[in-house]
């Protein structure tokens, strides 16, 4: 059945209520061509969103999904694939989303490494609450509940996540669709936590980090001679605060990834019909 | 000789307490006797006054009582602690070459055995063994067969080799010996054994137990007390029934894993206690609302806050049945004793996976943290049924599916329960969310299609009020005119001071209530009673409030709330002291 998979496969019947132009769309239809091009289909693939514009693709795409709550998405990804390994599990995120309310369970999430992908659509700005700063708003970037900007620097994700562990980090624009679903599918075939983070505009609330912004600043790392699989060159491209980069900046090729580590590699969705055997051992323990 | 025989360690944390009192505890176990125990503890690693009680018959036990027989004081402080329950002609063992122990006063009328446990010890082999000293001196004064120590040495020290074992069991035999040339008193103790063999565990190790026997497949917590020994027992366990156990970065990830788990199909479940829950409280109604089946259980202690992580209180009622925004349907579960704690976990998960709802699994510290012995019967494993409720496969989902040939995880049925798919299930991809959502998991503000969501969820809470036994355990003399009702731990102690108050001619109908929602309607036995007394561990009486809402009639209270639990002699004279008011 996966080789007759097509990308719109993924895509329901419902009409998205993102803004006209928004960054999302791209993001989402880049997430189901890279699923698509990796053989799995809706019947085995697991999205989770948290709260958000980006919580509302599970609702866009035709998978098994779930909508949680603010920024506790990455947990119940990582729930169902411990769950059930055969599933493919996709989390979708926002900047505040995962880097503010959720920011504890992104360090976690990226310690633990459990083979799923993590796709943070960052536009900079909370959207859907129309137009506060976020975790990675710039210090100055005006807004309603900050006047004269936050006055904070702005998280910096990839160096949180190689901070914490990471095994794969990547960043896509979204807008670039053919290169967004090949970084997404990279994250995909990653053997452990894939991480993208993909610059995903705001066209009503961000007009800095706009289009034409990533258009004219981001250098593409394939073009650079970056080596994905050396550290140190990972580290200088992620603390170069003058550049905006899509590509695959790190990847360990050495992930072992949770449940393989684990011994988690069996769907658990069976249960016996009464007491599995050897359970009467249990008791005898406590002689 | 008394009926039972009430015996204690105490000293510092970090002084062996736990596991003296463990080992003595299995050596009177082993040798056929029923054993209750009781810990005082303290929050903190070392040092601070720490205790292990075991209180044992040849009968059931299932309380404490206000009593202590022979006690092993490691501290001064530990028989200042504990000069309430010795009374004239109790035994205190210590160690008078100790020198914070060369003072120490025996108050008038005990008996003081001077053992100098650690010289004993170091003679055995290394003065680590002076406990055992200690125990073998304590089997001396009982008149206890010490051979059943030696079985309960072997448990405790086998994986380290037989040396360690051997020179154990001569460190018990030179305080046994010790107290049989220096001593020629005649105590007043002579612990019969019998053939019986008895398993030997507390409230957490069943569920965990429980879970195991349910088909749990998926365990995510963070470590609290009092839960943290249900994660403690199912680590290392689990992973032979195919399972698996995650520490949390958080009890916010934790809920977040199992929910996640569950949604993939597996049986899940997560322990913490009250902090623990009220972290968990935004999830919850994520749980509820996605109606996804999930065991929670609340191992509850003293609050709020922080309170008193290490003490007994039943204060997180209200929060079980009403904690979280807006309206969920949910069922709280509370079992009365140890082995409940055991059926009760498989109840609930039979009971999530049913009505595709959260259960609230509550315990109370002292079932928690207690042992107590029962025949191995108890739990027997074949006795456990597994209901997973209305699950689809790719054959049966096709009649759930709408004309589009859509899946619609949350169809409107007579019964409130909609079919489940588990993720891989062909033509079965559907979402699920918080937000309201259509038949399809959809998000919707319909106005209608909200009334229909609503009422088809709280409609699983009146099929499960017809379907299943909400009954109480019942005790008691059935025609008395005065009730007495509880939840929790109390069924121990209430179950013994019964019989107390039946030797001042009191009678009493005593219900135990193990399910806090749906609850038993008590309409009926208020109307049989002229006196109803709720009897619960905490300051305002949250049960008492909840069955006065359910019955409109007032209810008389005993209440207790300094953090430890019902002791049957003192439940007893509460009791009594109530009814005539």
């Amino acid at each position: 059945m996966s080789s007759e998979i097509r990308f719109t496969d993924f895509k329901s019947d419902k009409q998205p209520t993102w803004c006209p132009g928004c960054g999302d769309f791209g993001t989402m239809n880049g997430m189901m061509k890279a699923l698509a091009n990796t053989g799995n289909d809706p019947d085995n693939t697991f999205v989770v969103a948290g709260i958000g514009c980006s919580g509302k693709i599970g609702t866009y795409m035709h998978s098994y999904a779930l909508h949680g709550v603010h920024g506790r998405a990455l947990p119940v990804g990582a729930g169902v694939k411990l769950a059930n390994p055969d599933l493919e599990v996709m989390v979708a995120g926002g900047d505040g989303d995962g880097y503010s309310i959720g920011a504890g369970h992104f360090v976690h999430a990226v310690r633990r490494n459990v083979d799923m992908t993590y796709v943070v659509m960052d536009n900079r700005i909370y959207g859907l609450t129309k137009g506060q700063a976020s975790p990675t708003s710039r210090e100055d970037f005006e807004t309603s509940t900050t006047p004269e900007g936050p006055q904070q620097p702005p998280v910096n994700p990839m160096a949180l996540a190689l901070a914490s562990g990471a095994t794969f980090i990547a960043q896509s624009f979204s807008t670039d669709a053919q290169r967004h679903a090949e970084i997404v599918q990279k994250a995909i075939e990653h053997d452990g936590f894939g991480f993208v983070n993909v610059f995903s505009p705001c066209v009503t609330f961000n007009d800095v980090d706009t289009y034409d912004y990533f258009r004219d600043s981001l250098v593409d790392l394939a073009e650079e001679d970056h080596d994905p699989t050396d550290y140190d060159a990972a580290k200088d491209a992620i603390l170069d605060a003058d550049k905006e980069f899509q590509g695959v900046v790190w990847q360990n090729e050495e992930s072992v990834p949770y449940g393989e580590k684990h011994g988690v590699t069996e769907d658990m969705s069976q249960v016996d019909e009464g007491a599995p055997e050897g359970a009467m051992d249990l008791v005898r323990e406590f002689y | 000789m008394p009926a039972d025989f009430n015996w204690a360690i105490g000293g510092e944390a970090g002084d062996g307490i736990d596991s003296t009192g463990k080992i003595f505890a299995q050596a009177l176990s082993r040798a056929g006797r029923h054993v209750f125990t009781s810990k005082d503890f303290a929050s903190r690693i070392r040092g601070g006054y720490t205790a292990y009680k075991v209180r044992t018959a040849v009968d059931p036990v299932q309380s404490v009582v206000d009593r202590l027989d022979v006690l092993i004081a490691l501290t001064p402080r530990t028989i200042e602690e504990n000069l309430d329950e010795l009374h004239e002609g109790s035994v205190i063992i210590y160690d008078g070459e100790r020198t914070t122990m060369e003072d120490v006063e025996i108050p008038e009328g005990m008996i003081g055995l001077e053992v100098p446990l650690k010289r004993l010890a170091e003679e055995a082999g290394g003065a680590i063994m002076r406990n055992v000293v200690a125990l073998g001196a304590a089997c001396e004064v009982a008149d206890f067969p010490i051979e059943n120590l030696d079985s309960a040495l072997e448990k405790r020290f086998g994986s380290k080799g037989q040396q360690l074992v051997d020179n154990n069991k001569e460190a018990a035999r030179k305080g046994q010996d010790y107290v049989d040339e220096e001593y020629d008193h005649e105590f007043d103790y002579d612990l019969e054994t019998t053939d019986e063999d008895y398993v030997l565990l507390n409230g957490d190790e069943a569920i965990g137990m429980g879970a195991i026997a349910a088909g749990c497949k998926f365990y995510a917590g963070y470590p609290i007390t009092p839960a943290t020994d249900v994660m403690e027992y199912l680590t290392g366990r689990i992973e032979n029934f195919g399972g698996h156990v995650v520490q949390a970065e958080d009890e916010l990830s934790a809920i977040n894993l199992a929910l996640g788990a569950a949604r993939a199909g597996a049986r899940s479940m997560t322990a913490t206690s009250g902090p623990g829950i009220d972290l968990m409280t935004e999830t919850f109604g994520l749980v509820a609302t996605s109606e996804t089946p999930l065991v929670i259980c609340d191992v509850m202690r003293s609050g709020p806050s922080t309170g008193m992580p290490t003490k007994q209180e039943q204060g997180d009622l209200n929060m079980l049945l009403y904690g979280g925004h807006g309206e969920v349907p949910r069922f709280v579960l509370a079992p009365t004793t140890i082995s409940e704690c055991f059926w009760k976990t498989v109840e609930a998960f039979n009971l999530a996976e049913k009505y595709q709802t959260p259960v609230y699994l509550t315990a109370d510290l002292s079932l928690a943290v207690t042992e107590q012995t029962f025949s191995p019967e108890e739990f027997d494993m074949d006795e456990v049924e597994i209901d997973r409720g209305k699950v689809v496969d790719d054959d049966t989902i096709e009649e759930w599916q709408n004309e589009k040939g859509q899946f619609q995880p949350h169809a409107i049925t007579d019964d409130g329960v909609s079919p489940r798919a588990f993720p891989g299930t062909g033509e079965g991809a559907h979402m699920t969310t918080g937000l309201e959502h259509d038949e399809l998991g959809r998000r919707t503000e319909d106005t209608d299609l909200r009334i229909e969501q609503v009422d088809k969820r709280n409609r699983k809470v009146e099929t499960a009020k017809e379907q299943e036994d909400w009954s109480p355990r019942e005790f008691g003399d059935a025609d008395s005119d005065n009730l007495v009702v509880s939840w929790g731990s109390n069924e121990g102690a209430m179950v013994e001071a019964i019989a107390l108050l039946e030797e001042e001619d009191v009678d009493v109908r005593f219900l135990s209530i193990p399910y806090m929602f749906p609850r038993f309607d008590l309409t009926e036995a208020f109307e049989d009673a002229e006196e109803v007394v709720v009897v619960e561990c905490n300051a305002t009486g949250q049960f008492a409030d909840v069955i006065e809402h359910d019955t409109l009639t007032r209810v008389k209270r005993v209440n207790k709330y300094n953090g430890v639990r019902f002791k049957a002699d003192e439940l007893a004279e509460d009791i009594k002291q109530t009814l005539e008011a």
